[in-house]
């Protein structure tokens, strides 16, 4: 019987290949379970989990409470904006209250990298990083190289391009581990200014023309410009940057084949996608969020058992 | 380690034949009626009774295959985890005569989870049970099959080892392990 290398699921870095195939599989059997006209199981009845937000979330926030309560999962939900944070209690303190209560599960979004990491060395509950800053987001990594596997049967030999905000880009990263750590070939691409100085150490090529990058890939996984986390400009408009790197219908037309278009979400339509391109037969955004839920309950599950 | 044959292939093959024919006695023309095999093993019973079904009453019997990992009472109990297989139920078991099929039955508790998955796809008008080996007077729940293929009496530390062609062996069959 296989169980994960981890007890908390910090980063996809520190994942072996074992680990996400195993998730992809639980995966699998769970994604069956919400096609199912009940889609509950009770596995997961004995633990409580506190989904702990220091920053905004729409779409993870509710894939992984959705994910909790079809594992019949207790759940507390805690957002910063309207807690004692506030009032100038530190992290480390916030969570050992909430772990008083004999909580047994940490999902945490934070704007600080390293957040989870540090939460680790001190609490003995599983940690899920739901987002910490611009260093990882695993859950939305496991779930774009499970949704390529799924609409091109692997993902090892794929030819994968990410595309918009590099620099200020979780998601980026993690995908990068991910993908890399599945077999696939990663292009990043984006404007000079808005990928991280050393990224070719992680050993991905970098492209500038977004054409280019979209002709030799398989997969373009587009990203959103992360304007709340941009203190300096990056470039001279959002105008100019659609222009540059906004891509549309007419230019996934335009290619001698048909790559497949994914975006993490929220999309700024007319920004970074276009919205003819975002509602085409390309694009697998909504997929994505229905694996979502199917990839944190195989985490959640997974996690829960070591 | 210590191995006692419990059934070989020709005696297993008189066995299912025998349950095939209890069932068609017992369910007819299968109208109302769908199998559920248990995965993993299970289901290479369920196979197997299927085919003798239509063979001898040219019926064919629904049969959907279903995994209780997720409904067990033993998760975060045990030392190994449990891995998951794949249910496929491709019908409504709604007011249907539902024939559960596992190819060994033990303490019960697996077929305790069977029948809690199995409320996920309606609620069936009956249950029933049947079983390849009864390990008697070793239950922890109230559970007694409908069908036996053959009852054996065990220890708690022996092991029964079922081996189906279907999983690679050279034939049938199944052992009961010290």
């Amino acid at each position: 019987m296989q169980q994960l290398s981890v007890k908390h699921l910090l980063g996809i870095k520190g994942l072996t290949r074992a680990d996400i195939e195993l998730i992809f599989e639980t995966a699998d059997t769970f994604k069956e379970v919400l096609n199912r006209p009940i889609k509950k199981v009770p596995s997961l009845r004995d633990i409580t989990v506190a989904n702990v937000f220091f920053e905004n979330s729409t779409r993870t926030r509710l894939s992984f409470e959705l994910a909790q309560k079809r594992l019949s999962a207790d759940v507390i939900n805690f957002s910063s904006s309207s807690s004692s944070v506030k009032k100038g209690e530190t992290l480390l303190d916030t969570v050992n209250n909430i772990l008083a209560m004999k909580v047994d599960m940490i999902v945490m979004r934070h704007s600080s990298p390293g957040s989870p990491h540090f939460l680790a060395k001190h609490i003995k509950a599983n940690i899920v990083n739901a987002g910490d800053g611009t260093h990882e987001h695993p859950t939305q990594a496991l779930l774009d190289a499970f949704s390529i596997r799924e609409e091109h049967g692997e993902v090892a030999g794929k030819k994968v391009a990410i595309i918009g905000d590099i620099l200020h880009s979780r998601v980026a990263l993690s995908n990068i581990f991910a993908l890399q750590l599945l077999g696939a070939e990663v292009m990043v691409c984006g404007p000079i200014t808005l990928l991280p100085k050393y990224i070719k150490e992680l050993g991905v090529k970098v492209e500038l023309d977004v054409r280019k990058a979209l002709q030799w890939c398989d997969v373009a996984n587009v990203l959103r410009i992360q304007l709340e986390r941009q203190q300096i400009k990056y470039f001279p408009s959002l105008r100019e940057y659609s222009l540059y790197y906004g891509i549309n219908k007419k230019l996934l037309d335009s290619l001698d084949k048909k790559i497949t278009v994914m975006h993490p979400g929220p999309i700024n339509r007319g920004v970074e996608l276009s919205s003819d391109a975002a509602d085409s037969d390309h694009s697998i955004i909504l997929n994505q969020v229905e694996n979502g839920v199917a990839i944190r309950m195989a985490v959640m599950y997974l996690l829960a058992q070591n | 380690m210590q191995k006692r044959q419990i059934l070989d292939s020709q005696q297993l093959e008189i066995t299912l034949s025998r349950l095939s024919q209890q069932l068609i006695e017992n369910h007819d023309t299968f109208q109302d009626s769908v199998m559920l095999g248990l995965q993993p093993r299970g289901v290479f019973l369920a196979e197997r009774l299927k085919q003798r079904i239509r063979q001898m009453n040219k019926t064919e019997v629904p049969l959907g295959y279903l995994d209780a990992t997720f409904y067990r009472d033993d998760f975060r109990r045990r030392e190994t985890p449990l891995k998951p297989n794949a249910t496929n139920v491709p019908f409504i078991i709604e007011d249907k005569n539902v024939i559960l099929i596992d190819d060994v039955l033990f303490t019960g508790r697996t077929v305790r989870a069977a029948l809690d998955a199995m409320t996920a796809f309606g609620r069936p008008r009956k249950v029933e049970l049947l079983i390849l080996i009864d390990r008697k007077y070793s239950r922890d729940l109230p559970i007694e099959p409908n069908y036996i293929g053959k009852p054996v009496d065990s220890i708690f530390s022996q092991r029964v080892l079922v081996q189906w062609k279907e999983q690679g062996n050279t034939e049938d069959s199944i052992w009961l392990m010290n």
